[in-house]
């Protein structure tokens, strides 16, 4: 080692623990599970991923309504393989969540007992199939904007789970954008479906990129770990100016009076987002919290005895298996 | 009281001739369920030709504090590496 590095690793050594910790944050190396690491960075990850794991669970509740009711065979393999991709999400984020020290059954206990939140659009009910189109369109194209700078995030774990979810979400914006598609040009009422999903869920999807930044508590910190690359209100405004030209390509007209281009600023304005029924949705008053929450716990006790039966078939065939090899 | 599936870890071969990989973890109550499961979660789309899958408890791993006494004592070995010896610039192929 050359006298300058010995010298460096000295300075670096008499540095508190925190400060090496910050740096290598700034150098954009990673941080991995073993690794020293402050406890409210650990907090505040365990809360992200989770909430991020719990609404990819959820998000499954609201599709699932229409596999069973999808128009052709075409779209029912898709539908069916977009909740399945989801599960997969979800199953990817518990697990990098988990290298930080929490429990699966804790993560699924915060869900089922409401004190931990999942994003608040899955509390939306989807009436019609048009429903299917806006959510693959509008919220999983919210979603890959919030989630594309995740790749990049420190957390090693959880930025590996996210180049998985980006690789295999544009597929889910693909095909509810075709299904918007094929509605636009049918007939005058299936048109009519398009337009109605896209009324019901624009503001909602604008919501779901978060609080704006003057009352986001969580942005500067999130910023600094690299939890967060863009504030919320710069992430809806990407979304909105990429959303609305594919309205415009569908024939459809966006909700919103006040919504026009800027030639100034080369970006969209518009209207004022109603945030009393965002707070209210995340507080549980939206119109499915409850259908959600009684659906997800119900199927995980339904599923006990299963979890159950399987852990003890796997004992039994290990003192099976110890048994014939002691007879040997 | 119900006892919890135990975590384990998956490797996956994308395909011959490369090694496996880990590519992440889940729980399954044994190592069949887990073969199962890891097929489902991780090779979708193909991502696979070959499966291992290990329980979490059975793997011994170091410890970053003790990355100094670990991996320090390579910084200072170069001459394990090729620059290290000066050759005219006339020599080729070596």
């Amino acid at each position: 080692m050359s006298e300058a590095q010995l010298k460096n690793t000295g300075a670096e050594r008499s540095r508190s623990l925190e400060e090496i910790f910050e740096q290598r944050i700034v150098n954009d190396e990673k941080i991995e599970p073993k690794d020293w690491m402050p406890e409210k960075y650990r907090k505040t990850h365990i809360r992200q991923i989770s909430q991020h794991a719990h609404s990819e669970i959820v998000g499954m509740l609201p599709e699932g309504n229409w596999i069973t009711r999808a128009p052709s065979l075409r779209r029912k393999v898709a539908l069916l393989a977009k909740v399945q991709d989801e599960a997969g999400h979800g199953l990817y984020l518990y697990s990098a969540c988990e290298t930080l020290g929490v429990s699966r059954d804790e993560l699924y206990d915060q869900l089922h007992s409401g004190k931990a939140k999942y994003s608040s659009i899955f509390n939306y009910p989807t009436i019609t199939w048009a429903d299917m189109g806006a959510i693959g369109w509008l919220v999983d194209g919210a979603a890959i904007i919030n989630q594309v700078p995740l790749c990049n995030t420190s957390y090693g774990p959880y930025a590996r789970a996210m180049i998985r979810v980006c690789k295999e979400e544009s597929f889910h914006q693909r095909q509810g954008f075709e299904i918007m598609m094929s509605l636009c040009n049918g007939t005058e009422v299936q048109k009519q479906m398009a337009q109605d999903a896209l009324n019901r869920w624009w503001w909602p999807s604008l919501m779901m990129l978060g609080p704006t930044d003057d009352v986001s508590v969580h942005t500067a910190q999130s910023m600094k770990w690299k939890l967060k690359r863009k504030t919320n209100d710069e992430l809806r405004q990407q979304f909105i100016d990429q959303t609305v030209p594919q309205a415009d390509i569908l024939g459809l007209t966006v909700p919103d009076p006040d919504l026009k281009w800027n030639e100034e600023t080369g970006h969209y304005d518009f209207g004022e987002i109603d945030w009393e029924e965002f707070w209210q949705v995340v507080k549980g008053h939206g119109p499915c919290n409850k259908e959600r929450m009684n659906d997800r716990v119900g199927a995980w006790e339904r599923g006990t005895w299963v979890r159950d039966a399987a852990m003890a078939h796997a004992e039994k065939q290990q003192i099976k298996k110890e048994n014939q090899a002691k007879a040997v | 009281m119900e006892k919890n599936w135990p975590l384990w870890e998956i490797f996956v071969r994308s395909k011959n001739g490369l090694e496996h990989r880990h590519f992440g973890s889940l729980h399954a109550a044994d190592a069949e369920m887990a073969l199962e499961n890891a097929r489902d979660v991780y090779t979708r789309r193909s991502e696979g030709v070959s499966i291992w899958v290990v329980e979490s408890k059975n793997i011994t791993a170091s410890n970053p504090e003790n990355n100094g006494e670990m991996f320090e004592p390579a910084q200072d070995k170069i001459y394990r590496h090729p620059t290290f010896y000066t050759l005219p610039d006339e020599i080729k192929h070596m």
